[in-house]
């Protein structure tokens, strides 16, 4: 597959603004009291966001997880309803009502997060199912860990979707650990991709930290659910560089192991990439960080300037 | 007395107690076992019992709960932890279908001794999914039992006698208490399934208070108290079944009665509290009986929404205020 000029510089640019995104989240929920509640950072794991949405379309729908910030981002959502909903402000995507685990962002097809692991795979085929029942060409990609693998609602979900030939593709990003428990506790195979073969679809395992090869596995991907073949299942190795969660000590994991994995770095390893390839130089990459930059520090600043809902808001929007 | 300990550490010690004297008691559950629980609840038990005792799983919570049921009918006692408890959702069906009626349905050829622990985590902006009290859902099933414990004495005494019941029990532990510090008896004692406990005497108004909202109670009483009030604080402890003799005694000599739960306030605990009251102590109320629980909406992970939801000592201060005329 010929990738050109155009889409590299796309796949490395959503990279960085996610990176970008999440350190700045990073740096502000540590600095004190202005993010509230649980935040699950995704640096480390860019490649499976923007490699599976940068074959999407907005009326093509994802549904991602608790540490769904970096798919929204890659899906091309605004920064600033992002970072306002964070700050649980009323600019917030959802009101600030649902914080980072519950983000949803519908007009870009961002169908939700969640806080339930393995439950955006249930809402990923029903969303599926109105996609093929409205006879759309679109898909849904449902975005998971290695630990929902463990969850009924995969299984369930896979058969379903299998046995009504739904267009979801299910992404799989593989970065070694649910919570603190590492895979090899809770999985007993090597590959969960090898599982697709149960369920009568195909299913493969890749490098989750090379972006040009996700996107050409997601792109073979969506032409199977285009044409109606039924879903797809793709498992990215990759590996989150923070902890479950902002603050969580990672004393589980071996030492040395992050030092490995960041020297498998998915934008270090792509910029290294584009620069051989001279598709970018050196000033072209420091542009892209800085716009990048800049984009996170817009969203910063509205954020800050959006006011608290009002309490009348929690009784709001209850029913339709 | 012993020396004060955490509540967190309070569970740890009754499970681990119970497994050195119960060699069919295990814990199960995701990151039980080596990572110690999600918040370092069962520290240390895998390093005594080992790895068959202390069961990571994957993220399978019907399953888990599903083990439990079909462990304990064969004779084993399985302590299952839920983590937090909107994650309950996913094995309702094995509580309320198969472990609750299993008994009953099968004509009292089994025992389903087990023991889930559930985590409620208000107040903490964990938004939505994972802030949830759904107790009262259980509240509402007959053969299963409810424990809410609410400092490290009971905590440690409840578990205890969780463990070693013969009936599912839901044990509902809030996050919030896990660093309340505490002495507690040395010894084996248990705080017993279904008896509530008397925390303060009065005469003015009983307060009842569900888990962790005794401490809500307790800072809501003190400043009653300065203000001349003198009242009753009953700490309910089991939600399932419920010890209503003890709240009918105390009525009597108080004339009035507030609930505090965090759960919501629609088809809550303190709504069958208060249905029951006044039915059999109509003649006794000097004034409607009242709530102060969680509005009819959802817990949002903002601030300000939050704090507004969840109920607190001040909101009961101004609801007995106001019961006071
Ligand atoms: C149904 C359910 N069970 C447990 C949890 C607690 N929990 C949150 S994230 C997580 C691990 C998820 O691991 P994985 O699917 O690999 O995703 P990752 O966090 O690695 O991105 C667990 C157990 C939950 N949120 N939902
Ligand atoms: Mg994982």
């Amino acid at each position: 597959m010929k990738i050109s000029k155009e889409t590299k510089i796309d796949l490395f640019t959503r990279m960085v603004k996610i990176r970008t995104f999440e350190d700045e989240t990073h740096k502000i929920f540590m600095a004190g009291k202005e993010m509230p509640g649980f935040l699950h950072l995704s640096q480390g794991e860019e490649a499976m966001a923007v490699g599976t949405c940068a074959n999407l379309t907005f009326d093509d729908a994802i549904y991602t997880t608790h540490r769904g910030h970096g798919c929204i981002i890659a899906k091309g959502a605004d920064l600033k309803p992002m970072m306002a909903e964070l700050f649980g402000r009323i600019d917030g995507c959802c009101k600030g009502r649902a914080g980072s685990m519950h983000f949803a962002d519908v007009k870009t097809g961002c169908m939700g997060s969640n806080g339930i692991v393995g439950e955006g795979m249930r809402l990923a085929i029903g969303t599926a199912f109105a996609q093929k029942y409205q006879k759309t060409k679109n898909v849904t990609a449902v975005f998971f860990g290695d630990g929902a693998t463990g969850t009924g609602a995969f299984h369930e979900s896979f058969n379903m979707a299998a046995t009504l030939k739904l267009p979801v593709i299910f992404v799989c990003s593989i970065n070694f650990y649910a919570q603190m428990t590492h895979k090899s506790v809770h999985i007993p195979i090597e590959h969960v991709a090898d599982r697709a073969a149960g369920y009568g679809a195909p299913g493969v395992t890749i490098d989750g930290n090379d972006v040009e090869l996700v996107y050409e596995e997601v792109s073979k991907a969506v032409k199977h659910c285009r044409a109606g073949k039924g879903p797809y299942m793709i498992e990215g190795i990759t590996y989150r560089h923070h902890g479950h969660f902002i603050g969580d000590p990672c004393n589980y994991r071996p030492a040395g192991e992050l030092e490995e994995w960041l020297k498998k770095d998915p934008i270090v390893l792509y910029e290294q990439k584009l620069l051989k390839e001279g598709v970018l130089d050196e000033k072209r990459i420091q542009q892209i960080k800085e716009e990048c930059k800049n984009l996170v520090d817009e969203a910063v600043a509205f954020a800050r300037q959006s006011p608290q809902p009002d309490i009348e808001e929690l009784y709001k929007d209850i029913l339709a | 007395m012993g020396k004060p300990i955490m509540f967190q550490w309070a569970i740890n010690h009754a499970i681990a107690e119970e497994m050195r004297r119960d060699p069919t008691v295990f814990i199960i559950g995701e990151d039980v076992g080596k990572p110690g629980g999600p918040f370092g609840v069962t520290r240390g038990i895998i390093d005594e019992f080992g790895p068959e005792r202390a069961v990571d799983t994957p993220i399978s919570e019907g399953a888990i709960i599903g083990l439990c049921v079909g462990a304990a009918a064969a004779g084993l006692r399985p302590v299952a932890e839920i983590m937090f408890m909107n994650f309950i959702t996913l094995c309702v069906e094995e509580l309320y279908n198969q472990a609750s009626k299993m008994r009953w349905m099968f004509g009292a050829q089994v025992k389903v001794p087990m023991v889930v622990r559930a985590m409620t985590a208000g107040g903490y902006g964990a938004g939505p999914h994972h802030s949830s009290s759904l107790e009262s859902w259980f509240a509402s099933m007959p053969g299963l039992k409810v424990v809410m414990p609410s400092t490290p004495v009971n905590a440690k005494g409840l578990m205890k006698a969780a463990i070693r019941d013969d009936n599912p029990v839901l044990y509902v532990e809030p996050l919030s208490s896990y660093r309340i510090k505490a002495e507690i008896p040395e010894g084996d004692y248990i705080t017993p399934i279904g008896k509530c406990e008397i925390v303060r005497e009065g005469t003015d108004i009983t307060i009842v208070s569900v888990g962790r909202m005794l401490q809500e109670a307790l800072k809501a009483v003190d400043v009653l108290e300065k203000d001349g009030i003198k009242p009753e604080l009953i700490d309910l402890l089991t939600i399932n079944p419920l010890d209503m003799e003890t709240i009918y005694a105390s009525v009597k000599k108080t004339n009035r009665l507030v609930i505090i739960h965090e759960a919501k306030q629609t088809m809550g605990i303190g709504a069958e509290i208060a249905a029951s009251v006044q039915e059999k102590m109509f003649d006794w109320l000097d004034a409607p009986v009242e709530r102060v629980a969680a509005p009819f909406t959802h817990i949002a992970f903002q601030p300000k929404l939050e704090q507004h939801y969840l109920p607190d000592a001040t909101k009961l201060v101004a609801k007995v205020k106001q019961m006071l005329g």
